[in-house]
């Protein structure tokens, strides 16, 4: 394809994983079937909330081909599931834990939580059984809206936690808001709701799990985005089992998002049961059960205020956020309204000072936890969207107002712990309002509103943090575990690569990318680069892959493992060559004697490694084989704009998303094909968020009223329009990449500009307030709520 | 009640006994083991287990496998020539990127096939609605819709050539 070696950075390389996607030879979980294979059913809860006064499993266990019938009563010694981060609350004791039962224990919490697991040795055999088992339930009231739930005399979930609480948390310096607020000329105030999720990766989670007597050994194959985590989580927290003889595969996983992050219930119960039953067990959720039981994303209610100077400077930002956390801890769930959230606050403004305070809740709903962005979304729509009522009530224009407030120099140290290493917010402000033509917005939406549509416009400017994470950093924030990443680079005795990952790719297309890393740094073609991950049994370690980290802290180990490639071919190549190792350079797939034309091939130099005739065995080991642990300094800040413009139709409140213009700074892109199509995906999802989606819980019996794709609106083709996607760079100081990360981008800046878009086309109709998701009957409720008033 | 299907499948005949209940997808996949034939909802909503039956596109998920005994069965396993070259809708998926996690993919090809029979000089918007029945939480459909039009074009430039020899 000539387009390797030196030249191999930055090129829009065709995928290496494509072929057997697009062939049907891709190897997804549910398309491993082992022999003796056996199958399993979750019964699930039907109440949102019960006591559990007795279950009957004799009839089940009589059933033809059931294997096995267990509860948590069977479930002796095994523990609840962890949650991965301790938030200290305000009140400076740790956040209330309420135990995360595998099997629900006593009482059940949501609609949908696993009673019990039937193995048997068909699926329909299973589902039968579980039909059979009779569960005594004293139903009680259930609450699943935040508000609901922090009244007085609310149904209440655990006795861990009173008022239904987990914590109250907050970050900055609250007397010098309440001083600028103080002195402000201006306050804007706003309320908003972020609304509820489900993921909805369309492979849905799926586990194989069996346990070999031979070598008192289980393996695992599980829809994971992070195999190395599930392990530790399971072994040394949950079931107690020695960690080595535990391998966890995730193959070709179909989407994760976030949802498939996190150590669930059913995988578990399922390796448990596997050294009871002596088969191996498959599980594939139908799309019913993942709308149930995937941890769903976002559910925020924020109350946030703006204090501006008569020039429109931001001077403070105070911002009041209750978040939902379901009826359980999820893995991440406590960092993501928190430490994935406040610190976002300063956007890509210079607000001098910003206090955010949550309150984390819990309600009889699926545990909330990290979707695509994670956080961060939450906390640029808190921003754009109050940047966005400012201009309008200051008569300021969108770009010009935050142009006034952009942080210019660098690093800058924001007043909510983060600092930003480098950025430039200008470049894509003004190349994304290049592509969205905003100089001929005007005469667009004249000639809508000829036509009787409102045309809108919506400005986002938002950053995230990603590269997940220092971990001294992290640790000190409250997480229980390290964030580095792991990688190791093995080269093959005739010269070819095989790399071992502890990212995780589900989409991302790391088998190109990270080839592309090594081809270049070994002068070789991508096609002589095979990268591995997704499986504990081969590579070292990882942390896997979630909040854009694969390429800065994933592909910088793999670079970290280059270098001591490197290092070491160069002392071999100086044994070769009979020269002093400081002479000898490495480019373009040679080692050379500076200064000569003297050199060895990378190629004879890996022969030589592992046919060490010619070699100084007496100070090297043979072999050509590195590993790398990466820890990054500091995060990494992906920032941009993006812009939206929308055109409603005021008689059916159908709202259309005329143009979408995106312009990113990721820093250094080695694959912008791959880049452009990450974008795509998030602004997907995001627009999705904004337009369509929206989870919904019954307020009174707590069920789940949007548990299916004919409730659920997914977005497809016909919804969604071309974007326009681009790039500027300012590379990372701190990795040697110079990568930001790119995955989440699209769904973080994408609904805040939608929304100020829907905003701006309904302002002439007097319509000041709306929330997401924009669908036909909200938007058309909305404008005919407007010409009542 | 356990009866005998008949079928071609990628263009090999099939035989076999299956429970009357057995669904065409848990045929392809569990019997034929052609695991490219997905199932993303169960509810004929997602589209990853589209397959042709005798030259239209239909979902799997919601058909009984002896619904269709007697036909022809095409996967995206039968789509590429003997030889491994990738048909040139494959390609065109490929050269876009119009997949990303591929879960949803060989049911998009073979939805984007069907579309491009009935539409062989489909716009956008026609693509857009023609994909309605299909799924994807990847790509934002932005490079499917790309890959659509470049492969209804190679494959239109294709019966060009065979017309004119």
């Amino acid at each position: 394809m000539g387009a390797n070696d030196k030249g191999v950075i930055g090129q829009r390389v065709l995928r290496k994983e494509d072929a057997r996607f697009l062939t049907g030879t891709g190897q997804y979980t549910d398309d491993v079937t082992l022999p003796h294979q056996t199958h399993a059913c979750f019964l699930r809860s039907p109440h949102a909330h019960a006591k559990i006064r007795g279950v009957d499993t004799a009839k089940a266990k009589a059933a033809p081909g059931v294997l096995g019938v267990y509860t948590s009563a069977d479930l002796t010694g095994v523990n609840g599931l962890p949650c991965g981060w301790l938030i200290t609350g305000t009140d400076g004791k740790p956040m209330n834990e309420p135990p995360h039962p595998v099997l629900a224990q006593g009482k059940v919490r949501h609609v949908g939580d696993a009673v019990a697991i039937v193995v048997a040795d068909s699926l329909t055999q299973a589902k039968d059984a579980a039909e059979l088992i009779d569960v005594d339930y004293e139903v009680l009231p259930a609450v699943v809206n935040v508000m609901d739930a922090l009244k007085p005399g609310a149904p209440q979930l655990h006795a861990e936690a009173p008022g239904n609480r987990c914590y109250t948390w907050a970050l900055g310096d609250k007397a010098a808001v309440d001083a600028a607020f103080a002195k402000a000329a201006h306050v804007t105030r706003i309320d908003i709701v972020n609304n509820r999720l489900i993921p909805n990766a369309i492979e849905p989670r799926a586990a194989n799990a069996s346990y070999s007597s031979a070598d008192d050994a289980y393996t695992l194959y599980v829809t994971s985005q992070n195999p190395h985590v599930e392990r530790l989580l399971m072994t040394a927290f949950v079931l107690g089992l020695p960690e080595h003889k535990v391998r966890v595969i995730a193959p070709d996983v179909g989407g994760g998002f976030g949802s498939k992050i996190y150590l669930y219930p059913e995988e578990t119960a399922m390796v448990w049961a596997s050294k009871r039953v002596r088969k191996p067990i498959k599980w594939v959720a139908e799309r019913s059960e993942s709308f149930l039981s995937d941890a769903h994303g976002r559910d925020h209610v924020t109350h946030a205020e703006l204090a501006l100077d008569k020039d429109g400077k931001f001077l403070a930002l105070r911002v009041n956020t209750i978040a939902n956390m379901g009826a359980y801890l999820s893995t991440f769930a406590s960092c993501i309204p928190t430490i994935l959230y406040a610190t976002l606050l300063a956007g890509q403004y210079t607000t001098p000072a910003i206090h955010c305070e949550v309150t984390a809740v819990f309600t009889n709903t699926a545990p909330v936890d990290a979707y695509r962005g994670a956080g961060r979304p939450e906390a640029t729509y808190v921003v754009e969207r109050i940047v966005h009522q400012a201009a309008v009530e200051m008569g300021i224009a969108q770009d010009d107002l935050r142009r006034r407030n952009f942080i210019r120099t660098f690093p800058y140290q924001t007043p909510v712990a983060l600092l930003y290493d480098i950025g430039g917010y200008d470049a894509c402000l003004d190349e994304a309002m290049r592509m969205a033509d905003v100089t001929g917005f005007a005469a667009r939406r004249a000639e809508s509103k000829k036509r009787g549509k409102l045309r809108g416009l919506g400005y986002a400017s938002y950053i995230e943090a990603c590269g997940l994470a220092p971990s001294n950093i992290a640790g000190a924030l409250g997480a229980r575990a390290g964030l580095f990443e792991a990688g190791e680079v093995r080269v093959h005795p005739t010269g070819s690569v095989s790399v071992f990952t502890g990212s995780h790719s589900h989409g991302q297309g790391h088998e190109t990318t990270f080839a592309q890393v090594v081809a270049a740094r070994l002068g070789m073609s991508v096609d002589n680069v095979d990268i591995v991950h997704g499986d504990t049994g081969r590579v070292p370690f990882g942390m896997g892959t979630y909040g854009s980290r694969s390429l800065s802290v994933g592909g910088t180990a793999i670079v970290k493992a280059l270098d001591k490639i490197v290092a070491k071919g160069k002392k071999i190549a100086a044994h070769l060559l009979e020269a002093a190792e400081t002479d000898i350079e490495f480019g373009d797939g040679k080692f050379t004697v500076a200064g000569t034309d003297r050199s060895k091939t990378f190629g004879e130099v890996a022969l030589a490694a592992y046919v060490p005739h010619n070699y100084p065995l007496d100070k090297l080991e043979p072999g050509l084989d590195e590993t790398a642990f990466y820890d990054p300094t500091n995060f990494t800040f992906p920032a941009g704009t993006h812009i939206c413009e929308v055109e409603i139709d005021p008689e059916t409140g159908v709202v259309k998303v005329e143009r979408f213009s995106a312009c990113d700074d990721f820093g250094n892109i080695i694959n912008p094909m791959i880049v452009d199509g990450q974008v795509h995906g998030g602004l997907g999802q995001g627009i999705g968020q904004a337009l369509l989606e929206g989870c919904v819980y019954d307020r009174e019996s707590g069920q789940l009223l949007t548990g299916s794709y004919m409730d659920y609106a997914m977005p497809r083709a016909d919804d969604l329009p071309s974007f326009d996607v681009a790039t500027r760079v300012t590379p990372c100081t701190h990795n040697p990449l110079g990568a930001k990360g790119c995955g989440e981008a699209g769904a973080i800046g994408s609904p805040a500009a939608l929304m100020n878009a829907v905003l701006d086309a309904m302002a002439p109709a007097g319509v000041t307030h709306f929330d997401m998701p924009a669908s036909p009957h909200r938007v058309w409720s909305a404008l005919q709520a407007a010409q009542k008033t | 009640m356990p009866a005998l299907l008949s079928l071609t499948v990628n263009g090999k005949a099939v035989s076999a006994e299956v429970d009357a209940r057995t669904l065409l997808v848990d045929f392809l996949r569990n019997q034929l083991t052609l695991t490219g034939v997905h199932v993303g909802c169960d509810t004929a909503q997602c589209g990853a287990c589209t397959v042709h039956v005798d030259g239209r596109a239909i979902k799997s998920c919601n058909v009984l496998a002896l619904q269709v005994n007697g036909g022809a069965v095409v996967t995206i396993e039968g789509l590429a020539a003997a030889d491994g070259t990738m048909h040139p809708m494959q390609t065109a998926f490929h050269e876009c990127h119009g997949l990303q996690c591929g879960f949803c993919t060989p049911g998009m090809v073979m939805s984007a096939l069907d579309l491009c029979e009935r539409h062989p000089h489909a716009d956008e918007a026609t693509i857009r609605a023609e994909l309605q029945g299909n799924l994807c939480r990847c790509t934002g459909y932005h490079n499917i819709v790309k890959a659509v039009q470049q492969g209804a074009a190679a494959m239109g430039s294709k019966e060009a050539r065979h017309g004119g020899e």
